[in-house]
């Protein structure tokens, strides 16, 4: 699914620069589930980024399916993060006028997918995630484990190849964040997702599959995980 | 999901949006009404050159009067029977007041130059009575003094006036009759011209108890009143209306006319229908509705300063007020959804979709405080009509000389004296008063649709180009 390789993104900061990413090389295989952990600001969300198509690396490749996403145009990387990439982030990032129905199809919209089949698609999905009761409710009137399963229907609702999560249990108390990593882990296996999350949650990152450690922007693969660098 | 998404974002922030719209409706509305009162001042400046014009005038030509031209008229009084004390008389003269003359053949040498569409001549006299018993005593003319009856004389003498206009029938869409309504009766026919028959002003007729069918005397002759004719608001009148033919016969001036009243072709040739007549005529006095609408003062003159200048300017200023408040708004509400439109980048929605959305929801402002001020201007406009108090224009009517060269001399009664004043010039100025209308135009109502939309346009380009220019992955980032 993606090859990463030599992968730097810095910022510049004042007079100076951020290397938020210095050298990172990663291979994801389709159906595999990583988790990214590190301390806070040393790069995992930076990479988590990248490899959404959201932003773009200063130097390197990032190869998705065969395409390197650092070299195509912007309209091109919307369109791959429309059809193939779904995203889970920690504040859910709902839009807060739109009920939970009309948020899971806000992901269909880009799509073109006919208003009818658009509203059958939203309601499946949340009735998977057993949501169905609450599709007219608005984000606010949700609790924040249903806000996230909302944001997991949203997600999903386009079948995309891949599923970026950003601290997706990072707003949750414990028990919610057991819940909603059950059924991450559910939806993992029952369709081949390839599933990559950043999390500082240890309890979550051993559920992954794989295990990478961001530090001071360099990634480190443990156990099974294909690491070049040093 | 475009409605649905609009209406609720524009729900939310409801009280920004009412804010926004309000803006844009003062704006509109204030546009709308100096427009409506624009509107209104030209109706009445036309109103007001209408009353010295007539409806369908361009151009008045006149002709200063010659010097010593402004002599008195003579009654006939002098030596011999009918001037001794004691004899009682009755004289009725008609007379032209001062005024200068012209050709009726230049009605013609008018009528056939390239861009005058129609020319008519009138002749504006005034008819003198006077009765009574010669007093002993009287003096030469030169020495008068004082109006009719006056002047050491012994007898009483009683006099009256009142103006005749001598009009052509097959002119009649000119000259003074244009802009009056015949409310009884018929106007002047052509088959009428050489008839002694007459049209009454319906105020006039009032005052003497006239009607259809009604006999008046004008220089001595019976005339029959055939209509009676009103004249519109502010507008200045003869007492009398008489066929042209008979005005010039009775006033011992064939031939002679003292207004001709010019229609153009186009407003467009109006100065060069000026200067065609200036050529053909060097001594007569060329009048444009131009040159009679820069001559106008008074009331309204300010009003229509104030609505074109004051007014335009503070519509403008408001209007330009009301943009940047709502582009400033709308891009507040947009670095406010900073994450929001992040995350829909993130699911794919392209910018010109998020774009679209921004713009429709500052369109819907738009429009909504189009439609509040367009009820504003109505508002406003009505609000003009009827607070507004009546407006007063002033302006010169006579033309140059016309004061100097009638009144120099006093009237001659033979062996009376006095009576000076008979011979007064024609006024030297004419107020009207109108009440200020303030229309609203189709065209003013348009131009709201049009602001309405732009200001939308405006602020959501605005917004639009603020949410371009949000990457996604920082629009994510941002805390909020």
């Amino acid at each position: 699914m993606y090859k990463l390789t030599a992968v730097t993104k810095d910022y510049p900061k004042g007079r100076g620069t951020v290397h938020a990413l210095r050298g990172v090389d990663l291979v994801v295989e389709d159906g595999d589930w990583l988790a990214i952990q590190g301390p806070t600001g040393h790069g995992k969300s930076t990479l988590l980024q990248i490899l959404g198509a959201l932003d773009r690396p200063s130097s390197g490749t990032v190869e998705f399916r065969g395409q390197d996403l650092a070299t195509l145009r912007e309209t091109q990387l919307t369109h791959v993060r429309a059809t193939s990439i779904g995203f889970i982030f920690q504040t859910f990032n709902l839009i807060p006028t739109l009920s939970a129905q009309e948020n899971v199809e806000a992901a269909l919209v880009p799509l073109g997918v006919a208003d009818a089949e658009r509203r059958e698609r939203a309601a499946q999905s949340l009735a998977e995630l057993g949501l169905a009761d609450r599709a007219r409710h608005l984000p606010s009137e949700l609790s924040g484990g249903q806000q996230q399963r909302v944001a997991i229907a949203r997600a999903l609702v386009k079948e995309p190849l891949v599923l970026l999560a950003d601290e997706p249990t990072g707003n949750l108390d414990e028990g919610t964040r057991d819940e909603i990593m059950a059924l991450l882990a559910s939806l993992w296996e029952e369709r081949g997702l390839t599933m990559v999350i950043v999390t500082h949650d240890t309890s979550v990152a051993r559920l992954a599959q794989q295990t990478g450690v961001m530090k001071e922007g360099r990634l480190r693969l443990r156990a099974n995980a294909r690491d070049t660098t040093a | 999901m475009f409605m649905t998404y609009l209406l609720r974002e524009l729900r939310r922030r409801m009280r920004q949006a009412i804010f926004v719209a309000a803006g844009l409706a003062l704006g509109i509305g204030l546009v709308i009404t100096v427009i409506a009162a624009s509107t209104g001042v030209s109706n009445s400046q036309g109103a007001v050159l209408h009353s010295l014009y007539g409806v369908g005038t361009d151009v008045t030509v006149t002709q200063p009067p010659a010097a010593g031209s402004g002599r008195p008229p003579s009654f006939g009084f002098g030596g011999g029977a009918a001037g001794q004390a004691g004899s009682s008389f009755n004289r009725n003269v008609l007379r032209a007041p001062g005024l200068g003359t012209l050709k009726s053949s230049s009605v013609t040498t008018i009528s056939g130059l390239a861009d005058v569409s129609a020319a008519s001549g009138s002749l504006t006299l005034t008819d003198l009575s006077l009765s009574g018993t010669i007093p002993s005593g009287s003096q030469q003319a030169g020495s008068g003094q004082g109006g009719p009856g006056g002047g050491g004389a012994n007898g009483s003498i009683s006099s009256s006036t009142f103006s005749v206009t001598g009009v052509d029938p097959a002119g009649d869409s000119l000259g003074p009759l244009s802009s009056a309504t015949i409310t009884s009766g018929h106007g002047i026919t052509t088959a009428e011209s050489n008839d002694n028959v007459a049209v009454v002003d319906s105020n006039y007729a009032a005052s003497q108890n006239l009607k259809v069918g009604s006999a008046i005397t004008v220089a001595g002759k019976s005339f029959t009143v055939v209509g009676i004719a009103k004249a519109a608001q502010s507008t200045s009148t003869s007492d009398v209306y008489i066929p042209l033919a008979r005005a010039q016969s009775l006033a011992d001036m064939t031939n002679e006319v003292n207004t001709i009243y010019v229609s153009a072709a186009s407003s467009a040739d109006i100065s060069a229908v000026s200067k065609e007549i200036s050529a053909s005529l060097p001594k007569a006095t060329v009048t444009t509705s131009s040159d009679l609408a820069s001559q106008v003062t008074g009331s309204l003159s300010s009003a229509s300063s104030l609505a074109n200048s004051l007014g335009k300017w503070l519509a403008v200023a408001v209007m330009a007020a009301a943009f940047f408040i709502a582009s400033i708004l709308t891009i507040s509400a947009v670095s406010r959804r900073v994450r929001e439109f992040g995350t829909l980048k993130a699911m794919g929605w392209r910018s010109r979709r998020i774009i679209r959305q921004i713009m429709g929801e500052a369109l819907v402002i738009g429009i909504v405080g189009g439609i509040a001020g367009v009820a504003l201007g109505f508002g406003g406009a009505a609000l003009i009509q009827s607070l507004a108090p009546p407006l007063t224009a002033s302006t010169s009517t006579a033309p140059p000389g016309a004061a100097g060269g009638a009144a120099g001399g006093a009237s001659r009664f033979g062996a009376g004296g006095g009576g000076g004043g008979l011979g007064r010039a024609a006024a030297a100025g004419h107020t009207v008063s109108v009440h200020l209308t303030a229309p609203v135009t189709l065209g003013s109502v348009g131009l709201a649709v049009v602001l309405a939309i732009l200001g939308g346009l405006i602020a959501g380009s605005f917004g639009g180009w603020r949410a371009v220019r949000l990457r996604p992955a920082a629009a994510l980032a941002r805390v909020e």
